[in-house]
């Protein structure tokens, strides 16, 4: 065959030069710019309070992260199936209220609680998934829509009471840690076990976007639904499943939420939803669908947290908080965006070097 | 075709039907799509299907694949054995595999991936084995003998590498008959070769291949048989040995194009109206010289890829020259952006009129007078009713565009009447200069030989107009001068008076990269 040859992936590079390739590839990725900047933020807030690269510090920005990197996760599937939710803070909400009122008024444990917001929680991402699909209407309508119905009935219902005493295994379940220091002060931290949680979501979700099919068919349905439905994969099932897992997802968080802070208030989640959703895409996550990994969301939802925590730490007012997420996810978004509108010019014709065919066109 | 020879010892296996479909019929809300239908392939064979828009073409090809289910009466045998009905999973079963035009892949995902995904939902594995995968993908590139990427995400490949990454996808599963649609319509002449040499090579494993299209294209030239499809009647199966490409036009429409030559000699002595001096535009064209005159029809025509449509957006504003001067009635002038080329009196009709043309739900009255509404202003600066109707009165008797009314939707006029509108609405601004895109394409014969003749009565006119089209004859007998392009230069020049289509034709194979 006498094709154009293109360099297979399978000629390796030379064996000297290895090193530089694996280099090139890893920058190529979206991933890697979002931990530069990572990288430079802790630099220069290191410089002016050393206090931020301690280890008090770090595992306390991964327990305190812990509960918007679960439910980026969550969100993260929904953008990769080229839909979006806005209804997940209500969900959160709804399930952490329910499962704490009930474990209060019958008893339970930390399983119990989990067990309840889980399937609550289930149960009202299935049916954002299933209206969409059925209905056709578009995710943000419907998810908006569910998450003022969700919300307004918990409100309703609760009439915005708080609950300030949870059940006792909620405080010493928090206090579990896995690797426990001490400060000079004598006071333990260490990573908590809100953390390991978290990662571990973020594991077993790695895994199942990248080895399952069913993690294959969410990309695909991202990338083209039509396509994906002529290939026999069942976008109706890949659909009502991300909405599904969003939701669950967001039990873990709201129960997460509760550990954190010790109380519940149905209006303190509410609200947080673009937040997440750009963390998600300042991780490389499209929202038009089929892109984005879980290592990606990751350094998304840590650059917004650093940039919080080291505000703090530089002693900037809280007030400018807002304008700093704005520029970090407008420079990082858009200098990955950028680089690859330059791949993409216009057609581009082969053109004749060489003046052999000249025309006199002129008459 | 040198190619084609090299297989003629297939002949022996190409004997057996694979698919043969007697007496097929089918009615969509009592609209007769196909009427009792015989079709037929063998094993190995190149066959095409033709048909103009809505001749039943892909509800034939939705009948074989199992996706629409054909009207009681019919017979339907595969390899020999009759089939009392097809479905889309038995169709996939019997090895028959369908490549749409928008080839159903998946942009975002690797080369690999998209080879082997249909078979990885098909398979019994929930979970998906990356290396599997690849050595699945790279067998099957190399049964073909392929080689792309396996890694590169299919949206960064050419448009070629996307058609061979679908036959790819394809050919993971056993399959005896490969139907697919328009594949040619985006790939350059290069490309086109390389697809016909993969699909020469299906046929050398006995795997047959079935093309759908509305025009005569290079895959006849490697096809065995051509069958025509016209208003859900199949005109006949024919031998593409013997059928030219006027027969084929006959057999897909009914009726001839017949063609009024344009011949015409402008004065030379005066000052041209459009000069392009040394223009470039990197990756597009390069020193480009061309001159045209009052009253001159230039064709411009080139394969795709060759930068013909490049250069005339150019003139258009929409691509504009990096180098080189464009001079107009003697002054030289700059050509920025869309309102420019207006102002100085230059008006492009693109070739998708139904998704750049036309407005298809404005009435026929706003789609027409859409571009002139400055000069429909009453008093108050309002827009004056009584001046529309008048404009759009005077446009629908001027090009004799057949109208219920004129305050119907534009989308309830046929495709010919449609192109006439959105001519009309672009000469109602009185250019000096019209560059037309493929104006008659997808639009019937005798609405053809009118649109030709409008253009030509404008150019008698005094109006200069540039024609691009890929059909040569087109080209030859609607213009004075024809003019070649490749690969981003303008290679040849045809006075029309006295070449012959035969003689383009053989200049621009030769001179195809």
């Amino acid at each position: 065959m006498e094709r154009p040859k293109k360099k297979s992936s399978r000629s390796s590079p030379p064996t000297l030069f290895k090193e530089v390739y694996v280099l090139k590839k890893i920058l190529q990725r979206h991933e890697a710019y979002v931990f530069i900047i990572i990288l430079l933020f802790s630099t220069l807030i290191t410089v002016v309070n050393p206090n931020f690269l301690t280890f008090e510090n770090l595992f306390d920005l991964l327990k305190s992260t812990a509960f918007t990197g679960v439910l980026a996760i969550g969100v993260l599937l929904v953008l990769i199936s080229g839909g979006i939710d806005m209804s997940f803070a209500a969900i959160a909400t709804i399930s952490e209220y329910v499962s704490i009122t009930l474990c209060l008024k019958y008893g339970g444990n930390m399983l119990t609680a989990f067990v309840i917001a889980t399937v609550i929680a289930l149960v009202l991402g299935s049916i954002n998934g299933f209206l969409i699909h059925t209905f056709s209407i578009p995710p943000i309508i419907t998810t908006i829509a569910t998450m003022n119905l969700y919300y307004g009935l918990l409100i309703v219902i609760t009439k915005g009471r708080w609950i300030y005493s949870l059940p006792p295994y909620f405080n010493t379940f928090s206090q579990v840690r896995f690797l426990t220091l001490t400060t000079e002060s004598g006071i333990p931290y260490g990573l908590s076990v809100v953390t390991v949680i978290w990662f571990a979501l973020m594991a077993l979700t790695a895994w199942m976007l990248k080895f399952t099919r069913l993690g294959r068919s969410i990309y695909a349905v991202g990338g083209d639904a039509t396509s994906a439905a002529r290939v026999g994969i069942n976008v109706m099932f890949t659909q009502v499943f991300v909405y599904a897992f969003m939701g669950l997802m967001a039990a873990f968080a709201g129960i997460i939420q509760a550990l954190l802070v010790q109380t519940v208030a149905p209006n303190s989640i509410v609200g947080k939803e673009l937040t997440v959703i750009a963390a998600v895409v300042l991780g490389g996550a499209s929202l038009s669908g089929g892109k984005g990994t879980v290592l990606g969301t990751f350094f998304g939802v840590m650059l917004l947290a650093i940039v919080q925590n080291g505000m703090t730490l530089m002693k900037v007012s809280a007030i400018w908080y807002d304008v700093m997420v704005g520029l970090v996810i407008l420079i990082s978004v858009g200098f990955s965006s950028y680089r690859e509108k330059q791949g993409k010019n216009m057609r581009r014709i082969d053109v004749l070097e060489s003046n052999a065919q000249p025309v006199g066109e002129r008459v | 075709m040198k190619i084609a020879a090299q297989f003629g010892n297939l002949r022996d296996y190409m004997e057996t039907p694979f698919l043969s479909m007697h007496k097929v019929s089918k009615h969509y809300s009592g609209v007769r799509a196909l009427d009792e239908v015989d079709f037929s392939i063998r094993e190995g064979e190149i066959h095409c299907l033709a048909g103009t828009n809505g001749s039943g073409k892909s509800t034939l090809v939705k009948i074989i694949s199992g996706v629409v289910q054909p009207e009681s009466g019919c017979t339907i045998s595969i390899a020999g054995k009759e089939v009392s009905h097809l479905s889309s999973r038995f169709s996939k079963q019997q090895g028959i595999e369908v490549i749409y035009q928008d080839l159903s892949l998946f942009p975002n995902l690797t080369v690999a991936e998209n080879i082997v995904i249909s078979e990885q939902v098909s398979g019994t594995s929930r979970l998906v084995s990356w290396k599997k995968g690849r050595e699945l993908a790279q067998q099957v590139m190399q049964k073909i003998g392929i080689s792309i990427p396996l890694d590169v995400t299919v949206s960064e490949l050419s448009m070629a590498d996307q058609q061979l990454v679908a036959i790819s996808r394809a050919l993971t599963r056993d399959v005896r008959l490969l139907i697919m649609d328009e594949p040619t319509t985006a790939l350059t002449r290069k490309e086109i070769e390389s697809l016909l040499k993969v699909v020469l090579d299906l046929q050398s494993k006995g795997i047959a291949s079935l093309f759908i299209s509305h025009k005569l294209n290079e895959v006849m030239e490697i096809a065995q048989r051509i069958s025509v499809l016209r208003d859900g009647k199949m005109i006949g199966c024919f031998s593409c040995k013997d059928l030219s490409a006027t027969k084929l036009e006959f057999a897909m429409t009914g009726a001839n194009t017949t063609y009024i030559p344009y011949h015409f000699q402008p004065d030379y002595a005066k000052t041209p109206l459009v000069e392009i001096v040394e223009g470039s535009k990197a990756g597009n064209f390069k020193n480009i010289n061309l001159s045209i005159y009052r009253g001159e029809i230039v064709g411009l025509t080139g394969l795709l890829g060759s930068g013909r449509t490049e250069l005339a957006l150019s003139l258009f504003g929409l691509n504009p020259l990096e180098a080189g001067q464009v001079i107009m009635e003697g002054k030289p002038v700059q050509i920025r952006n869309v309102e420019d080329a207006m102002r100085l009196g230059i008006a492009y009709v693109p070739e998708n009129r139904l998704s750049d043309g036309v407005a298809l739900e404005q009435s026929i009255a706003k789609n027409l007078v859409i571009t002139v509404l400055d000069e429909m202003l009453g008093t108050l600066n309002t827009l004056d009713d009584k001046a529309m109707r008048k404009a759009a009165q005077h446009w629908i008797d001027a090009l004799e565009i057949k109208v219920p009314s004129m305050d119907s939707a534009a989308k309830t006029l046929s495709g010919g009447n449609q192109q006439r509108v959105v001519l009309a609405k672009w000469i109602a601004t009185r250019p000096k200069l019209l560059i037309l895109d493929n104006p008659t394409v997808g639009i019937d014969v005798a609405a053809k030989s009118s649109i030709h003749a409008v253009i030509k009565r404008l150019a008698e006119e005094g109006m200069s107009i540039i024609i691009i089209s890929d059909e040569i004859a087109e080209v030859l007998n609607s213009c004075n001068r024809v003019l070649i392009m490749n690969r981003g230069r303008i290679v040849k020049s045809f006075i029309t008076d006295g070449a012959t289509e035969e003689e383009i034709q053989s200049f621009i194979s030769t001179h195809a990269v």
